[in-house]
């Protein structure tokens, strides 16, 4: 990354911190959750990169929520650093574990297994009383040392936090897309047996990719239950992974900044088709993801490409 | 004593409905190689579109006997008209494609679908409850339990039977079984796989249709009802084997009966003993219990 980029990159979260605090409260809440499931779509774009499909991401979203909503509740702890600390080490746990198995699965066969391991924590969660079953539980807002600024409106850390977040995430995820581990990702999907013979352990790639999305999904699960205030097993559900596999192929997977393209386009799409066609909305949603499979089949950023060659042209 | 012989009626009722759905969505699999996530939005169609026929009929004053029958014609009608619709109007355009494209395509047909059924029969719940009380109930070993159900299990055992037969003993069945082994070498022989695909489909449809149908009766049909289904329906079929009628036969029985079994024995685990056993046998045999051995690609 060349350093021209970082100062862009650094002047651009701070733009965008900025028009924050100006915005409307509900565009800004709007972001907030779009960012968060944005870092969840990064973690299954890292894993479609490898030529793996992931319906059960809701897996760790939720449980990086239900930690941060627990741990609050039962420690009185209201400090998002350490709530984020909570969420992270119980997706990276969770899934240091469940990864052992699911790394053996490709294709299919991974995508209902980790969609089967999701409906069990759903399933879970439904039925444990302790956890308000399937109402849920009201999450506190977090505090930074103490420090909580408001807007009219609500609480405007969650927006700053999740800025900040996005930036470091990005700037991680992009330099680790170009070292040898990153990029032996691609070389998987290829061919997995070529790259064993190459001397890479496929598993182990697999294995760590597998960590890594993750513990993105369950710090965008924590952000999600801190910023709206309310955390239900519904996050667990298989529709809820399916949202993130959507959002993924929308955004395509040719940059890092491409899942946060997508999700935001998302979010917006559903909160204005929810509005004005209330019946309607889940076919709006429907049709634009078929639009999207036939006509942009490598996303919202593979638009990029296809302006700038035509202006070439 | 009791407990037993309740345990294992409501396991074989709970496994033979399971069996109807899981049946379509194994067919389609095996033969197209589309895991049908819009398999539950036929489900619906089929519950919606039997329970407000059987509202009609009822009121109509038909005899009631007559209402088995109708409910089957209603699921031919439909799942006809649905399956065709998505198979001509969609699926053929992306044959070809990787199956994980062809999940997300099925996925927004599933979307789309949840909407237009809301348009079409609303959002307020159907009852259609007239077959199921007109069966009455009998005992066995001091337990009431409802005749419709046993009508149901009946039902299943005969479209078990007949997809059995009609893919092990008739020249069409071969031929399809032929295109599930392997697809190229079978449209290379001559066989029309095009054709084969769109019949599979409106075959699997139809079957997602009368299970939806033939439920409506016991329960209330209310929006969203697919959706619940169609991951009981994958855990089945993923149990079996994907595109095995008879893995889908013994996933449904096994499925059954350990839902039976925690819904009576430790009610609390209802939901996770489903995708826990789904979960165990993924983990010791990863293409499920009846699935043909593939051979690895280099």
């Amino acid at each position: 990354m060349k350093k021209s980029t970082y100062i862009s990159l650094f002047v651009l979260t701070g733009v965008l911190i900025a028009l924050g605090l100006i915005v409307p409260y509900w565009l800004s809440f709007l972001i907030t959750v779009a960012l968060s499931k944005g870092l969840v779509v990064l973690g299954l774009m890292l894993l479609m990169r490898a030529g793996m499909v992931s319906f059960g991401q809701g897996l760790y979203y939720c449980a990086g929520a239900y930690s941060v909503g627990a741990f609050s509740q039962y420690f009185k702890i209201d400090d998002i650093l350490v709530l984020l600390l909570v969420a992270i080490s119980v997706g990276g746990t969770v899934s240091a574990i469940v990864g052992l198995l699911l790394a053996r699965y490709r294709e299919i066969f991974f995508a209902m297994f980790s969609m089967a391991f999701s409906m069990i924590l759903y399933g879970i969660l439904v039925k444990s009383t302790s956890f308000g079953s399937s109402d849920g539980f009201n999450v506190i807002s977090p505090t930074l040392f103490g420090w909580a600024p408001q807007l009219e409106g609500g609480p405007i850390l969650p927006f700053i936090t999740i800025s900040l977040i996005v930036m470091i995430v990005s700037i991680m995820m992009y330099h680790y897309f170009n070292s040898p581990m990153g990029m032996a990702g691609e070389a998987i999907r290829e061919n997995e047996i070529r790259v064993e013979y190459l001397g890479i352990s496929v598993h182990r790639v697999i294995y760590y990719k597998y960590i890594m999305a993750a513990v993105l999904a369950s710090i965008g699960g924590a952000m999600t239950a801190m910023t709206v205030g309310h955390i239900d097993p519904e996050m667990a559900y298989w529709t809820t992974s399916g949202e993130f596999v959507f959002i993924t192929l929308m955004g395509g997977t040719a940059h890092v900044a491409a899942p946060f393209l997508g999700a935001v386009v998302f979010e917006l799409m559903r909160s204005f088709a929810f509005q004005y066609s209330p019946y309607t909305w889940q076919m709006v949603l429907g049709i634009a993801l078929l639009a999207i499979i036939i006509f942009l089949p490598k996303g919202l950023w593979s638009l990029k490409s296809k302006i700038i060659k035509g202006d070439q042209v | 004593m009791n407990l037993i012989i309740a345990i294992i009626v409501d396991g074989v009722i709970y496994s033979s409905w399971l069996f109807l759905i899981a049946s379509g969505l194994t067919l389609i699999y095996g033969v197209m190689k589309i895991l049908n996530m819009a398999h539950g939005s036929f489900y619906a169609i089929g519950a919606y579109s039997g329970a407000s026929m059987i509202g009609l009929y009822f009121a109509g004053g038909h005899p009631p006997w007559a209402s088995y029958f109708m409910l089957l014609a209603v699921s031919i009608v439909a799942g006809v008209v649905t399956g065709l619709l998505i198979e001509r109007g969609l699926l053929r355009f992306m044959y070809g494609r990787d199956e994980v494209v062809m999940i997300l395509v099925t996925y927004g047909v599933l979307l789309i679908l949840e909407d237009v059924i809301k348009l079409l029969w609303g959002v307020d719940a159907y009852f259609a409850y007239q077959p199921y009380v007109l069966l009455g109930r009998s005992k066995i070993g001091g337990l009431s339990f409802a005749n419709y159900d046993f009508l149901l299990i009946a039902v299943t055992a005969v479209i078990g039977y007949i997809l059995w037969w009609s893919l092990n003993r008739t020249r069409n069945g071969k031929l399809l079984q032929a295109v599930i082994h392997d697809r190229e070498i079978a449209g290379a022989l001559g066989i029309n796989v095009t054709r084969t695909f769109s019949i599979t489909f409106v075959i699997g449809a139809f079957l997602g249709v009368l299970a939806g149908a033939l439920t409506a009766p016991g329960i209330s049909v209310t929006p969203g009802l697919g959706i619940e289904v169609i991951v009981l329906a994958f855990a089945v079929v993923v149990i079996g084997g994907m595109g095995s009628v008879g893995g889908a036969f013994v996933g449904a029985l096994i499925v059954g009966l350990s839902r039976a079994l925690s819904v009576h024995l430790f009610p609390e685990g209802e939901l996770f003993v489903i995708y826990g056993v789904m979960g165990l046998v993924l983990a010791f045999r990863p293409q499920g219990l009846f699935a043909i051995a593939g051979a690895r690609k280099i």
